[in-house]
């Protein structure tokens, strides 16, 4: 089953103490796929917080094709980062001709827009550039958000962090979601790498979750173009997470009555019942049947965990004011913040959502049987 | 040689009937048990006078007939007597001496059972034994990720939704201002299907509904049972089970009057209403219940005279199209109820139910849709209607999906299909494939006469007698003589035993699969099927 890991910290990190807390958990990854999602950035990337910034993976033809088509929107570099591998490829990464960094200006036109609108149309620059890119392999785009770098490649992920050079200064973040992928029952796509990012927000997610397909259609049946890709049946946690918070307006309370909604019998004693009843009736398809372990990022960089009651290992969120990790085994943990006081680590249950903000400073317990706050 | 008797062109002899009975002289007791319980008289005290001769040996004494008389069966084989291989005569033989047997070609039979001119009617079912669904399989096992699940031990949930669900959107909004939410049924997924009070016998019917109660009232399963076009029993309407029944309006209307003026003293409201346009076992035909059957009793509830046939009309009359027809009634009985009560239209699979479907789509107020395949079963039909008209349900019911999925409303619309699942005793595989392919229930009538009170009936044309009111097990009759040979605390038992039996099934399928949360409907990346036009016509893998 993959390993996932995620810490969020006051002092930003480099990515690589995420990779390392993934190697203590080895034995559950097989080097198919690691992916990074980095957010809340230090070093040079401090100075552009509301840039868009582009991640992935391009060809000489493909970065070709990016700056044609990035001119021709109107998009200009402000700052770019490149990573660029000195040693041989370890075994089973690819040889690639770029990985690619790049913050953008935005387009002048795009000054008066609303944020809502800018929103929407960072999105679609992601998803054009993806199809552009399909058809040769010539371009992989990751994410293209202000503040958030993603990067992913196949491969041992220690062996891929040495590669790529990740443990530069000039890399690192407050908030680093990090996974290493056991290739289970699709094939190696890095698209199928998690985590999984639409606007903003951004999970990842062990175990295999077998209500895929009636939920995949349910998602591209929204009329929504970021609804796409599921290359892996995971994306859709990611997607469910957005469905829920910009089209329903949602807090993130609500995710899990979503996903994993009480039984009919336990709504009957709800205090929100009622209300929970229909919920569950119109999001019959979001339902997942797991065992599943989400871990996630939100816009505002809250970091949450939750999980089905199917999943017999539970993941784990331990750590001290100021630096909380998410893991989804203890040995994890156990290896990136040594120091906290493990009495005070928590393993969310089946009725639970642990969440840890931006403050850093405790972490939040929902508990599926509290009293709803009231809808607005 | 001299005739028996006059040989016509309909004159036909045992070999020419589809069932020959087969009878041993040496085990006879002449008890006439058989020929007592035959439902078409097709076996009768024979008197038969045998000859034997006597040759002594030498020239002194000549040879001599010698006469004798013996009593045993004989078989008719005029087309109105014509055996229908229900076997009641082996059931009752007290020394195993009589069987009947199915002929080693075609029959005669066929081409004379239209004598004045009447086409042949029956009961019964299609007669054909293949099904699509049986050869569906469930192939996508949970293994090393997500290891398969214990279908004893764990907990599952696996209820479906009848009724129109608003879209997650609109429920909130629905939420915030304390607006209108459709009424919506938590259900177990196998709801029996409609046969009316006139088609099944009192006791049936009163052993189905005992069961029903029994399944949702001491174990938890909220099973539900429609009506059929017949009214129901004024008691049932004013009892506490009414949340059980669905019931049913056709063409004929037939049971309105008497449901219309229980409404004041209803104590609860009807599980749903299902408006039936079309049935799979007759598509456009309307129902037919035969004057044999039409007794005090049932004119009674139906608000008719007795001993006439009472067929209603294909279409419903007052409407000009089915567009209208389900905007209008659905209306009509959703205000009936206050808007409490869940209404859906039944129509039979036919090519145009994109057609219906898109336009229920559009209706606020529709509660789902059912359809009816062609393997449907039925009290009483025209030959040609069941074996020849109407749609397979498996690719019916997935087109049907699919177009929801296009147009995002396949959890706002719940479709429910009918129509041969089981047919073949694979009640549960068959409710899961079709579960899988994007059903949210199923509906299932013929299963239930097989199991819970013994119907005689098969894919090959047995028994199928329904339609004059002689099924020797008293199921579909209104024959008291006939009818006390069911007893309704016996057909209750056997329908919790079906049920328990499909939900255990159900488990073992859903289990290894990794679903215990919800029903998997539209789950289509389980199913696999040895035939790639199958596969590709239903959207599922080809595997070998």
């Amino acid at each position: 089953m993959c390993r996932l890991f995620a810490v969020t910290s006051s002092q930003p990190q480099s990515p690589v103490m995420a990779i390392n807390a993934l190697n203590v958990m080895k034995e559950g990854h097989d080097g198919s796929g690691v992916g990074l999602f980095l957010t809340d950035l230090g070093g040079e990337f401090e100075k552009f917080k509301n840039e868009p910034i582009l991640s992935g993976i391009f060809s000489n033809e493909g970065i070709k094709a990016l700056d044609h088509f990035m001119i021709d929107q109107d998009f200009m570099v402000k700052y770019k980062l490149s990573l660029r591998p000195t040693k041989p490829a370890p075994s089973g990464t690819p040889k690639r001709d770029n990985y690619v960094i790049r913050v953008y200006e935005y387009p002048a036109e795009w000054e008066n827009l609303s944020r809502e609108e800018i929103e929407y149309r960072l999105m679609m620059v992601q998803l054009q550039l993806r199809q552009i890119g399909e058809k040769d392999q010539s371009m992989l785009i990751f994410s293209f958000w202000p503040d958030v770098i993603m990067i992913k490649e196949v491969g041992d992920p220690l062996a891929v962090a040495e590669y790529l050079g990740l443990d530069r200064r000039d890399l690192t973040a407050r908030v680093i979601l990090c996974q290493g992928r056991q290739n289970t029952n699709y094939s190696i796509n890095i698209y199928a790498c998690h985590p999984f990012f639409i606007q903003g927000m951004a999970t990842m997610t062990n175990g295999e979750n077998t209500a895929f397909v009636p939920i995949r259609e349910f998602l591209m049946s929204r009329d929504f173009p970021g609804y796409s890709g599921y290359y892996s049946d995971s994306e859709v946690f990611t997607h469910i997470l957005h469905y829920m918070r910009n089209r329903l307006g949602l807090g993130m309370e609500m995710y899990k009555h979503i996903i994993t909604p009480l039984k009919d019998g336990e709504l009957a004693r709800h205090p929100d019942g009622g209300m929970l009843r229909s919920l569950k009736q119109s999001c019959r398809p979001l339902i997942i049947d797991g065992p599943n372990c989400v871990i996630g990022c939100l816009p505002d960089k809250s970091m949450f965990m939750v999980q089905d009651s199917k999943k017999l290992r539970p993941g784990v969120v331990g750590g001290r004011p100021g630096i909380f990790a998410f893991s989804s085994e203890m040995c994890g943990l156990d290896a990136s913040i040594p120091e906290r006081d493990i009495n005070l680590d928590h393993q969310p249950m089946r009725y639970e959502t642990v969440l840890v903000r931006r403050e850093r400073q405790e972490m939040e317990k929902w508990n599926q049987w509290n009293a709803l706050p009231p809808l607005h | 040689m001299e005739p028996v008797e006059r040989i016509t062109p309909s004159t036909l002899s045992a070999k020419d009937l589809p069932w020959q009975i087969l009878w041993r002289k040496d085990r006879c007791t002449l008890c006439g048990r058989c020929t007592s319980v035959c439902p078409v008289r097709a076996i009768e005290l024979g008197v038969h006078r045998k000859r034997a001769l006597t040759i002594p040996p030498g020239l002194e004494e000549r040879p001599a007939n010698l006469f004798s008389v013996y009593h045993g069966i004989d078989q008719r084989t005029d087309p109105a007597h014509a055996c229908v291989g229900c076997g009641m005569c082996t059931l009752v033989c007290p020394n195993g001496a009589i069987v009947p047997a199915r002929t080693d070609e075609s029959d005669r039979l066929r081409f004379h059972v239209n004598q004045g001119g009447e086409a042949r009617r029956r009961g019964g079912r299609r007669n054909d034994s293949k099904s699509v669904l049986d050869r569906i399989k469930f192939v996508r096992i949970s293994m090393l990720t997500d290891p398969a699940l214990d279908a004893g031990r764990h907990e599952f949930e696996l209820h479906t939704l009848l009724g129109r669900i608003l879209p997650p959107e609109r429920m909130l909004a629905a939420e915030r201002d304390n607006g209108w939410t459709p009424p919506v049924r938590e259900i177990y997924p196998l709801i029996i299907g409609g046969m009316s009070f006139g088609a099944l016998s009192p006791n049936m019917w009163e052993g189905l509904q005992m069961g029903v109660a029994h399944l949702n009232e001491e174990m938890g399963m909220p099973v539900r049972i429609c009506t059929g076009e017949g009214g129901c029993p004024p008691r049932l309407l004013q009892s506490r089970f009414l949340k059980y029944v669905i019931l049913q309006i056709a063409s004929g209307y037939f049971g309105w009057d008497e449901i219309i003026h229980a409404l004041p003293k209803m104590k609860e409201d009807p599980c749903a209403i299902e408006i039936k346009y079309g049935q799979g076992a007759k598509p456009g035909d309307g129902g037919l219940l035969m004057w044999y059957k039409v007794n005090k009793l049932i004119a009674a509830i139906r608000g008719v005279p007795q001993g006439i046939s009472l067929p209603s009309p294909p279409t419903h009359q007052t409407k000009y199209s089915i567009e209208e027809a389900v905007a209008k009634m659905i209306q009509s009985m959703s205000m009936a109820w206050g808007f409490r009560v869940p209404v859906y239209p039944k129509i039979s699979a036919t090519s145009t139910t994109q057609a219906v479907l898109n336009n229920l789509t559009r209706n606020p107020y529709a509660a789902g849709l059912a359809i009816d395949g062609e393997d449907g079963g039925t009290g009483a039909a025209y030959n040609v209607s069941m074996d020849h008209m109407g749609h397979p349900i498996a690719s019916n019911l997935r087109d049907a999906y699919m177009t929801l999925v296009k147009l995002g409303k396949q959890n706002e619309l719940p479709l429910f299909a009918g129509g041969g699942i089981g047919k073949n005793g694979n009640l549960a595989a068959n409710a899961a494939a079709l579960i899988m392919l994007g059903a949210s229930g199923v509906q299932t009538g013929k299963y239930i006469l097989q199991a819970a009170a013994g119907c005689l009936g098969s894919e090959g044309d047995r028994c199928n007698v329904c339609n004059i009111g002689v099924c020797p097990k008293g199921i579909t009759s209104q024959d008291p003589r006939l009818d006390r040979r069911l007893d309704p605390e016996k057909v209750a038992r056997r329908l919790v035993d079906v049920y328990l039996t499909f939900d255990t099934e159900l488990k073992k399928i859903v289990a290894p699969l990794g679903r215990s949360t919800s029903l998997p409907i539209g789950m289509s990346d389980a199913l696999g099927i040895s035939n790639a036009d199958a596969a590709q016509r239903l959207n599922i893998q080809y595997v070998l």
